[in-house]
């Protein structure tokens, strides 16, 4: 029976980082920083992929449950062996390449897609002390990596030489440039409460407890904001439902994957949940405190614990809302971006800022969230007043 | 002279070099991607940070997506068919040449003004920040006027045709 004596308490929270050095002492001088990095990177490589195949079971009976049926129950008890079976058979269906396909582009767009989503996982910290690298700009390096998952969907669906895919691309490219802006801005006010772009001291400036509830950026009126609108724009960017539409299944077939089968098909759905993820742990690290506790008496519990039951409450939430909302239609998308996300993800930069110059206290609390509500109020009976849910207007290029 | 820098030199001078001279467009986007990162491992390499992110940021992410777009929404997909190398190639090899010489000279001996600095600089985000907006906030300000008018241009030029007159439901 472990004692939980402080020692042994923080020995379980820093098991890993231990385990590393221990293993570092065996290694010569010679290999030691090619060795270390190895030693860094393969928890992510291990880790993710099997949260990905756990997901793709949890996503599949709690859909399967919202929809008022079981999920797959026929492999295994409780369908557990399901995401075996999906890789056996991902691993042994044939790899078709069309014929009049691009054959180089077509082969390293799922490759592209993968290395952008893994790199991503880099600046996250996922423990007291367990970053992959503390970058002095995390948070930038994290938002140029998503510049590169657009090149390879460009890739992945002009290579392919069909309508469908072509067409999936293009709005996929526009859906996640679209929502760019959003996403960036909507992060930007926790970089200004920490004045640091490290993912490290943003979570360290949360992990401080005053009484005894948690300095979380969440439960301030501008985090709260920035904390939907970035889910917001997280949704649209790992193109989830309800923004779908480029590859949702009765519109477009799979949009810019539709020509891919087999490990391919495999590889692009494995790096659209490792992108979904890795916006989660952004979201965590930014706004839900990354590894911190919820209250100060419960810091016993280890720091990576936290993290990946917050990465576990934020994936349920994904898959509640997949399950509750419908589709949304391409130019509602890009209305929903361009004309509410943006004004609003701006606001709630004067917020943040406002909150900054007033003194602490009640009185901050309350005029940052009465000007918060007010604009979201205006903003959102401006719009419909507008008639933006009439028939739309086709407006074509010349 | 690292190994690093080599490999990094070699992606860069490749995914250029096939930008040039590859026949399909998209394999010249896809080349210039390439090349584009490396030039931001290159920033990274010597410790420019922010420099670097944002090459990627806004590069890859955007003049790259500029280019994609433009790509997708011509036909201009098809290889072409003739030479795509112009008559005058020999006089444009001498030109990059005497470029090349040129600022070569000026490297070499401009480097020399200034001191030799054992220690790299720190250069944290705040301090680019801070020269933003104390010494250089008459540029930042005119580069925003100046992308706000691009903006408006071209939104200006997608609207060309008046909006139609809405018909009242039958």
């Amino acid at each position: 029976m472990i004692v939980l004596s402080p020692s042994n308490i923080e020995r379980i929270d820093q098991i890993f980082v231990l385990t590393k050095h221990w293993l570092m002492g065996y290694v010569p001088a010679v290999a030691q920083p090619l060795t270390s990095a190895i030693l860094s990177v393969l928890p992510v490589l291990i880790a993710f992929p099997a949260i990905f195949a756990v997901t793709t079971l949890l996503e599949r009976k709690g859909l399967g449950r919202i929809q008022n049926r079981y999920g797959p129950n026929r492999t295994g008890p409780w369908g557990v062996l399901q995401p075996m079976a999906d890789g056996v058979k991902s691993l042994t269906k044939e790899d078709i390449v069309p014929a009049t396909a691009d054959r180089w582009v077509h082969f390293f767009a799922p490759v592209v897609m993968v290395i952008a989503a893994f790199l991503a996982y880099s600046v996250l910290p996922i423990g007291r002390n367990m970053v992959v690298v503390n970058l002095s700009s995390g948070v930038l390096f994290f938002f140029a990596i998503g510049a590169l998952v657009e090149v390879a969907i460009f890739m992945a669906g002009w290579s392919s030489r069909s309508k469908y895919s072509l067409l999936g691309a293009m709005r996929a490219i526009a859906q996640m440039v679209s929502y760019e802006t959003p996403l960036v801005l909507a992060g930007l006010v926790a970089v200004m409460a920490t004045g640091s772009l490290s993912t490290v001291s943003i979570v360290e400036a949360q992990a401080q407890y005053s009484h005894y509830l948690p300095n979380w950026f969440v439960f301030t009126p501008w985090g709260f904001a920035g904390f939907v609108l970035f889910m917001i724009a997280a949704t649209a960017e790992s193109n989830r439902s309800p923004f779908d539409l480029p590859e949702g299944e009765s519109e477009i077939i799979a949009g810019y994957f539709i020509e891919y089968s087999g490990f391919k098909f495999a590889l692009f759905f494995l790096a659209e949940y490792l992108g979904m993820f890795a916006t989660s742990g952004i979201a965590i690290t930014l706004f839900l405190g990354g590894w911190s506790a919820p209250f100060s008496f419960l810091t016993w519990v280890p720091s990576y614990l936290w993290f990946f039951l917050k990465l576990l409450a934020i994936t349920c939430g994904f898959i509640w809302i997949r399950g509750t909302l419908p589709r949304l239609r391409m130019d509602q998308l890009m209305h929903f971006a361009w004309k509410f996300m943006l004004p609003m993800t701006l606001l709630n930069i004067f917020a943040a800022a406002a909150w900054k110059f007033f003194p602490v206290g009640i009185l901050r609390w309350l005029g940052c969230a009465v000007f918060l509500a007010v604009a979201f109020v205006l903003l959102t009976r401006g719009l419909k007043k507008r008639g933006d849910v009439s028939v739309r207007q086709y407006r074509f290029a010349d | 002279m690292t190994l690093v820098f080599l490999l990094l030199a070699a992606i860069t001078i490749l995914g250029f070099g096939a930008a040039m001279s590859l026949r399909n467009p998209v394999h010249c986007v896809v080349g210039l991607t390439l090349g584009l990162l490396g030039l931001a491992a290159l920033y990274l390499q010597l410790g420019a940070q922010f420099v670097g992110l944002t090459q990627v940021l806004v590069y890859v992410g955007a003049v790259a997506i500029l280019i994609i777009f433009a790509i997708m929404m011509t036909r201009s997909s098809e290889s072409a068919e003739d030479q795509t190398y112009s008559h005058s190639w020999r006089a444009g090899v001498v030109l990059a040449l005497a470029v090349f010489a040129v600022l070569g000279w000026a490297v070499h001996f401009g480097s020399t003004s200034i001191p030799a600095q054992n220690v790299m600089p720190e250069l944290p985000v705040q301090t680019i920040g801070d020269a933003l907006l104390h010494r250089f906030v008459l540029p930042l300000e005119i580069i925003a006027v100046l992308l706000t008018a691009a903006l408006i241009g071209a939104g200006v030029l997608a609207l060309q045709d008046p909006v139609p007159e809405t018909r009242g439901p039958r």
